[in-house]
């Protein structure tokens, strides 16, 4: 990690350039003390040397470790509030191992009192060079690496690799199978809202009451995932061609059950959180983002849409055969946390319409379409997308006409999501930064890959 | 054999008394007496406190959908007694750089204060450890005490979490002190006293204090600030997990952990005891024919463990505030409702006593 270039978008209010060196002093300081403390929230960024540069957006640089103030510093217990007196400021750590940063993502807040005047998210904890290793398999063998991205919603990453295979190769998938795609990526979502909602009831301060409830219906998904793909969390179940196995009856029966009681589940959620005082005092207002900001930093998914812009991959580039179906996109125009919140949700109800539908209308049939042996795509690239329960998911892969990907590189809705979190943070309280990043529900397998 | 009836504890009391007398001085049997007497306050409450936790677990997960500790003991009610026994088992982590007088110090004072309050509660008619005459002066001053022990645990781990938790605390548990006081006073000028034992009593006709206007807004106050004081949802920002990882005892592991833990739950305890005593009657019967039923203690107890429960109904159901929210409310909302309550209720004994005249 210290290796690698910290993303800087730390703004300051006041440009001292020395800040960062203080702390770093503090740390050095400590370290010739000999003692070795407990890293918990007391070591800062100090230790990667992060930038603290002073302009906006993003500087990839890095500063030398100082040692200016050690003496001072090394008074033992103290160097947190001194290094703070300095400047008014006190620099927290938050992460990677943190109850609300969603995995391993960490966040470096400069804290002027409890108002966050600095942000630097470190990213990377949880890389495992997904792309290169996409290069290193098949293109069917592929499919087993988009599971491990957004593990809280594989079915979608599966159909967005899928499709740019498809498209890739020109291969051609039936009926039915298109029909069961849509059933279980929806599905996906559901559960990754859920998930989204339950979690962010939880950074909100819940004593995880909306959590548990969610993840009972999540329970459900992730028992009917096991009956259609034979696993609960990592299916690799839509893949290119078709899917994997067939749909039982007994699948559409349960599902067909939940579904139907779905609506009633979600305004139990509603009745949790929607119109609690408190929850609107914590969510409202929280986290502006216009959407204009929102068109600079290319957000997508429910945050894009909870800033009054109508962008649903579903909607404005239809693929597989969503223009069959009679929803809507949900919409709302507050950009804060709450409407984040609040287009979840919405869509929630929109995915139980689009699932009723599908399970009611689908059709007897094959359900993998023509495929070569080995399949060896022409010499070509190709790029799919789909809208994920995050955002717009897609993959593009360049063929050299061999059994693997040249290049496969995926665009991942979390991480670009994640950009524009300090802009959204800075000015708000700490309490409130956690709120924001709840409320952009992000997934690390995603963000790192 | 009445007096066995109604005041078993004190019979007792008398007995071992008149014991300890038959070969000892006066006043070492006084001594021992008043030992005896705290350890076994202490053992009752350490009791109550774990089944209290218990309780939490498992009515929390029954609203939640779960069925909470099932495994230890019938129905999980030993679930409280092995983590004890694994807390006390853990290695005793003092990090090396903290301060260690006032990281060492802090636990033992937060439960120690919030076991001080059970000095002064009237269980019963006759069952209280210390009938003292300001007796609600002496449960506020208690009540205070655990904040220090907050921010020394806050100030004394050398860690940034802790300290934003210990200075949380601290405005926090200033501010709701004050509506809380005020609160607290309004059955003390209704009673006419500070003892716990005469406002008890003040409420013995079935008029408990709750039931009027001003006493019925000091009760909410009093609810409001107590639950602040006692560091729960929706006024937990001192831990606020979601925020501070633990808040200010990020660094407390094993039994360290473990006192603050108990001492969470003996604060709520106390507190529903404190609410119990001054608004809704102590040891008197909802209505006021009803005896004082065997030892009162069935009543004051049904009441504490009512109080209890919406505790952890409200712990369940809400978020949490944030920290300029909290303070706003306090000093916005409910400072201004306490001194109007006050005035309204001095306005109101002095019609009642005939003092003043419109």
């Amino acid at each position: 990690m210290s290796d690698s270039p910290v993303l800087d978008t730390t703004r300051r209010r006041d440009a001292t350039p020395a800040n960062g060196i203080h702390t770093n002093g503090a740390r050095n300081g400590s370290a010739q003390n000999g003692a070795d403390h407990d890293e918990f929230g007391i070591d800062g960024p100090v230790r990667h040397g992060v930038a603290q540069t002073g302009t906006d957006g993003l500087s990839i640089e890095r500063v030398g470790d100082g040692k200016l103030g050690s003496a001072l510093l090394s008074v033992p217990g103290l160097e947190a509030v001194r290094s703070a007196e300095n400047d008014n400021e006190l620099t927290l750590n938050m992460g990677p191992q943190h109850p609300s940063t969603h995995g391993v993502f960490r966040l470096i807040m400069q804290l002027d009192g409890e108002t966050v005047v600095g942000v630097t998210p470190v990213m990377g904890y949880l890389h495992r060079s997904t792309e290169k290793l996409g290069e290193a398999r098949t293109y069917v063998q592929g499919v087993t690496l988009t599971d491990r991205m957004d593990y809280l919603s594989p079915m979608t990453t599966n159909w967005a690799y899928a499709l740019t295979v498809e498209r890739l190769a020109g291969l051609e998938v039936p009926e039915r199978a298109e029909y069961i795609r849509v059933i279980v990526s929806e599905l996906s979502r559901l559960s990754s809202h859920l998930v989204a909602v339950g979690t962010f009831g939880a950074d909100v301060g819940t004593w995880f009451t909306p959590l548990v409830y969610c993840f009972r219906e999540r329970e459900e998904i992730l028992d009917l995932f096991m009956l259609c793909a034979g696993v609960r969390m990592n299916p690799s179940y839509i893949r290119p061609g078709g899917v994997a196995r067939d749909l039982s009856e007994d699948f559409i029966d349960r599902a067909t059950n939940f579904v139907d009681r779905m609506q009633k589940n979600i305004d139990e959620y509603e009745s949790l959180l929607t119109k609690n005082e408190i929850f609107l005092a914590r969510t409202k207002g929280v986290g502006l983002l216009p959407p204009e900001l929102a068109k600079q930093y290319s957000v997508t998914g429910p945050i894009l849409r909870a800033s009054g812009i109508s962008y649903d991959i579903r909607r404005a580039e239809p693929y597989g055969i969503y223009d069959r179906f009679d929803w809507e996109v949900p919409i709302r125009y507050g950009g804060d946390a709450f409407d984040r919140y609040m287009v979840r949700i919405e869509e929630m109800r929109q995915c139980v319409q689009i699932l009723q539908q599908a399970l009611r209308d689908i059709p007897e049939g094959e359900i993998r379409g023509r495929m070569p042996k080995i399949l060896r795509p022409p010499k070509a690239d190709a790029y799919a997308r789909i809208e994920g329960p995050k955002g717009e998911i897609g993959f593009y892969l360049i063929s050299d006409g061999s059994t693997s990907p040249y290049r496969y590189k995926v665009r991942a809705p979390s991480f670009i999501n994640l950009t524009v979190l300090s802009q959204l943070t800075i000015g708000h309280k700490v309490a409130d930064a956690v709120v924001i990043l709840g409320s952009f529900d992000i997934v690390m397998g995603e963000v790192d890959r | 054999m009445m007096e066995i009836l109604f005041n078993p504890i004190g019979a007792l009391g008398a007995l071992i008394y008149e014991l300890l007398r038959s070969f000892l001085p006066d006043w070492a049997a006084t001594g021992l007496l008043a030992l005896i007497g705290s350890a076994v306050l202490v053992g009752v409450i350490s009791v109550v406190v774990m089944l209290l936790v218990w309780l939490e677990r498992k009515i929390i997960a029954r609203m939640q959908d779960r069925y909470g500790p099932n495994r230890v003991g019938p129905f999980g009610l030993l679930q409280s007694v092995a983590d004890a026994v694994k807390l006390l088992s853990k290695e005793d982590v003092i990090p090396a750089r903290v301060d260690r007088p006032l990281f060492i110090i802090s636990p033992i004072l937060v439960l120690a204060a919030s076991l001080m309050v059970w000095g002064v509660i009237p269980w019963s008619p006759g069952v209280v450890p210390a009938d003292i005459n300001v007796g609600v002066l002496f449960l506020l001053a208690m009540g205070s005490m655990p904040v220090i022990g907050v921010i020394m645990a806050g100030w004394g781990s050398n860690n940034k979490y802790a300290m934003l938790g210990g200075m949380r605390s601290a405005a926090q548990l200033i501010s709701y002190e004050i509506p809380g006081v005020l609160a607290a006073l309004v059955p003390v000028m209704l009673a006419g006293t500070m003892s716990l034992t005469g406002i008890v009593n003040a409420q013995a006709n079935g008029w408990w204090f709750i039931f009027s206007p001003w006493g019925f807004i000091a009760f909410m106050l009093f609810v409001i600030s107590g639950i602040a004081e006692t560091n729960r949802t929706p006024f937990d920002l001192i831990e606020a997990e979601s925020e501070l990882a633990a808040g200010f005892h990020t660094e407390y592991s094993g039994m360290r952990f473990a006192l603050f833990f108990l001492a969470e739950y003996a604060n709520v305890f106390a507190v529903s005891a404190i609410g119990a005593v001054l608004f809704l009657g102590g040891w008197n019967g909802p209505l006021p024919f009803l005896p004082t039923f065997g030892p009162g203690i069935v009543w004051f107890m049904g009441k504490v463990f009512l109080m209890v429960f919406v505790f952890i109904w409200i712990r369940s159901t809400l978020p949490r505030l944030r920290y300029d929210q909290l303070m706003n409310f306090a000093w916005k909302r409910m400072l201004p409702l306490a001194l109007l309550n006050v005035g309204l209720t001095a306005i109101w004994i002095s019609i009642a006593t005939g003092n003043l005249r419109v």
